[in-house]
């Protein structure tokens, strides 16, 4: 089938510094003029341009009617990307072709003017983004409605909340007839309801045969909404594949597997620092997934040119979704001052821990007054079910620990 | 503020309504746009900016109402700017110097020709700023750019209709006979504005790289005031200097038209062709610079 969107060997780079400053004075660049014909001489010299390469032989092709996800960290290239295929700044190299008009919704809001009224920039904003007037008053109640801003409609913008924001400027988006809809992280914002609607809206659009980029940092949206998904990885396109592909494959290369933790040579300035920690099972084997019927030990090193006084060495264990599940501290003035190095080691007994991931955090500190080191996220591990009664409905959340609740039960005559 | 967030029945519908939705969607043969560097000449691309034609329409009624947005005394600002700047050029001026004003009575003089000035002058300092002060739409949304330094051309035009009315009074009031002359005006407006749209686009774009410009706008409009003919005709020996300021020429046919005086043609044609050049001119300027505005504004 035809594509509606190719891209082919896209590049982009800016330029860091040189002549291409955020913006530059009359004055300046009348010097670079005048200076410019004695430049010749110094052709030999090597241009000492900084250039930062924001996207990297892109190749890709979208058919109609698909979803497709884009995923990469910050700085990856998705908004350069997005910017290029809306228009907004032109490749440095290569060739994008689009068979079918393009709306992009790269900012919630974008040419909202804060004081008009809600009504004037469903106008406005419909106008901008390429709509023409009758098709927006065709539509206007509609509009109104998906957004559910119908008493503030003659209120202006300024006064709005920012959820009341997001969902008119959505709502304008999505009620545009674009062949091909880019969409750029608008749903972040917004309560969750709302944002379900928008999905919800989203996979409409596209079940009518219209084309939507998505990008997101959001994983579950991601595989909810897309069939496909393109990571990029500086500038450049890693994977192209099925999104459970991808996703998976971004999740696990994201996530640090570390089972151990050795200080770099950054941290030996401090008064007191942690060198190295490591998590062992029973019989001291290091290991990163764990039974839930067995204990779990973590060693810590530290070295250190002085313990201080009331120091403390705290371990903190959280969740994979970053919440704390308990914190363990070690009060290190048994040590005599002079000590170089010692050793503090945790165990967390069995049973304690249910089955999930988990990471470990240290702080190096004396409580009230100072953080000597905080060293976040070092080690991760996991616990597994080895036959819990649980274990049959897995996936449910039990919480995060065993409960250590005694139940008695009595039958009342 | 808070908004309870009920269900909504008709968003739910809304794909029945969706007229023309593209399920049946034929792709053209060709591409609909094809994105690459651009290099070496560039079209001035008219039918695009004929597609967003709306769009003109609709930033140009934004300007106006943004304008007057929380004022108390609202559109009389278009009238108060040129009316108190008349009223000291006649004490300054036309009584205390006893300026020469061509037989009409000084105040009408003045407000004659400090109405399509203030038009003039306001169109190119607003669209001169408008590229940097819409920023976030630049750096957000692809449409015809020019759009932007015209509609505040544009916005500029209502004060002048406003303005305009008080002339009319101030032409009955010194009974004034009108002319075949005032024909002409529509002419000279239309004139008037095309240059204001070439000096303000051209500026707008120096703006986006050069910060320089929003300084020395003022200043280059305040001189303008001095030279173009505004506080006393141009001398008759004077008159290569109305050849190269399309500004003193188009003010005096102005009031040539109102007052029905002889025009001026060849110095009226002369700025006819400087603001076609003008125009021009600053549209492949615009154009040229127009992909890298997201990446320098």
């Amino acid at each position: 089938m035809k594509p509606i969107i190719r891209v082919e060997n896209l590049n982009k780079q800016y330029k860091l510094g040189g002549e291409q400053r955020a913006y530059s004075t009359l004055r300046e660049s009348l010097i670079e003029t005048a200076r410019k014909p004695f430049k010749i001489f110094k052709r030999g010299q090597i241009e000492k341009t900084n250039t930062f390469q924001a996207l990297k032989d892109v190749n890709f092709e979208v058919q109609p009617g698909e979803v497709i996800g884009i995923i990469g960290r910050n700085g990856a290239g998705k908004s350069t990307l997005l910017k290029i295929l809306s228009r907004i700044t032109e490749p440095t190299s290569g060739r994008i072709e689009l068979f079918g008009r393009v709306a992009s919704l790269l900012e919630v809001g974008t040419g909202f003017h804060p004081e008009l009224t809600g009504r004037e920039n469903i106008f406005l904003n419909g106008a901008i983004l390429g709509m023409r007037r009758e098709e927006i008053a065709v539509k206007f109640d509609e509009i109104v409605a998906f957004a559910e801003i119908e008493r503030f409609l003659d209120t202006p913008v300024k006064r709005y909340s920012s959820g009341m924001y997001v969902r008119l400027a959505f709502a304008v988006a999505a009620h545009l007839e674009p062949e091909i809809l880019i969409v750029d992280e608008v749903l972040a914002v917004g309560d969750a309801e709302f944002q379900k609607k928008c999905l919800g809206k989203m996979d409409e659009v596209s079940k009518t045969g219209r084309t939507i980029l998505f990008v997101s940092h959001q994983m579950g949206t991601i595989a909810q909404l897309c069939e496909r998904t393109i990571l990029l990885e500086k500038g450049a396109v890693v994977m192209n594949d099925k999104t459970n592909v991808v996703v998976d494959y971004y999740v696990n290369q994201n996530k640090s597997k570390a089972s151990s933790y050795t200080a770099d040579a950054s941290a030996a300035h401090r008064e007191m620092y942690v060198q190295s920690a490591a998590i062992y099972n029973d019989a001291m084997v290091e290991q990163k997934s764990f039974r839930h019927d067995e204990a779990i030990h973590i060693r810590v090193k530290c070295a250190a040119q002085r313990i201080m006084r009331n120091a403390e060495l705290r371990m903190v264990v959280k969740d994979g979704r970053s919440i704390t599940v308990f914190t363990a501290d070690a009060e290190l003035n048994s040590l005599r001052e002079n000590s170089q190095a010692f050793a503090v080691e945790y165990t967390i007994p069995a049973e304690i821990l249910r089955p999930n991931n988990y990471s470990l955090t240290f702080a190096l500190f004396i409580p009230h007054q100072l953080i000597i080191e905080l060293i976040e996220d070092v080690i991760f591990f996991s616990i597994f079910d080895a036959g819990t009664k649980y274990a049959l409905s897995e996936g449910l959340d039990y919480g995060l620990v065993f409960s250590p609740c005694e139940t008695s039960i009595e039958e009342i005559v | 503020m808070s908004l309870i967030v009920k269900e909504n029945p008709t968003a739910d519908v809304s794909l029945a309504n969706l007229k023309g939705a593209p399920s049946e969607y034929h792709l053209p043969e060709n591409p609909l746009t094809v994105i690459k560097p651009s290099s070496g000449w560039v079209s001035l691309n008219l039918r695009d900016l004929w597609q967003y034609r709306d769009l003109l329409y609709i930033l140009t009624m934004r300007d106006i109402k943004v304008r007057y947005k929380q004022t108390l005394l609202g559109a009389l600002w278009a009238i108060i700017q040129p009316l108190f700047t008349m009223l000291i050029f006649t004490i300054f001026f036309g009584r205390l110097a006893g300026m020469p004003s061509d037989n009409i009575p000084y105040p009408l003089f003045a407000y004659a020709g400090l109405l399509p000035w203030t038009f003039f002058s306001n169109a190119v300092t607003n669209s001169g700023n408008s590229l940097v002060g819409n920023s976030n739409l630049i750096t957000k949304i692809y449409f015809p750019r020019m759009i932007i330094p015209m509609a505040s051309v544009a916005a500029g035009l209502l004060d002048f209709l406003i303005a305009f009315g008080l002339l009319v009074a101030l032409l009955f009031y010194y009974s004034v006979g009108l002319s075949v002359h005032i024909l002409m005006l529509p002419v000279l407006i239309v004139l008037t504005s095309l240059l204001a749209i070439g000096v303000g686009m051209w500026m707008s774009v120096l703006n986006v790289k050069y910060r320089d410009v929003r300084y020395a706008l003022p200043f280059i409009v305040q001189l303008g005031l001095f030279a173009s003919g505004i506080i006393t005709p141009i001398p008759e020996n004077w008159r290569w200097f109305k050849m190269i300021n399309p500004v003193a020429a188009l003010i005096e046919a102005f009031r040539a038209a109102c007052f029905g005086k002889p025009f001026d043609w060849l110095s009226l044609a002369a700025a006819a062709f400087l603001t076609v050049a003008i125009l021009f001119y600053a549209a492949y300027t615009f154009k040229r610079m127009e992909k890298s505005f997201a990446d320098i504004i």
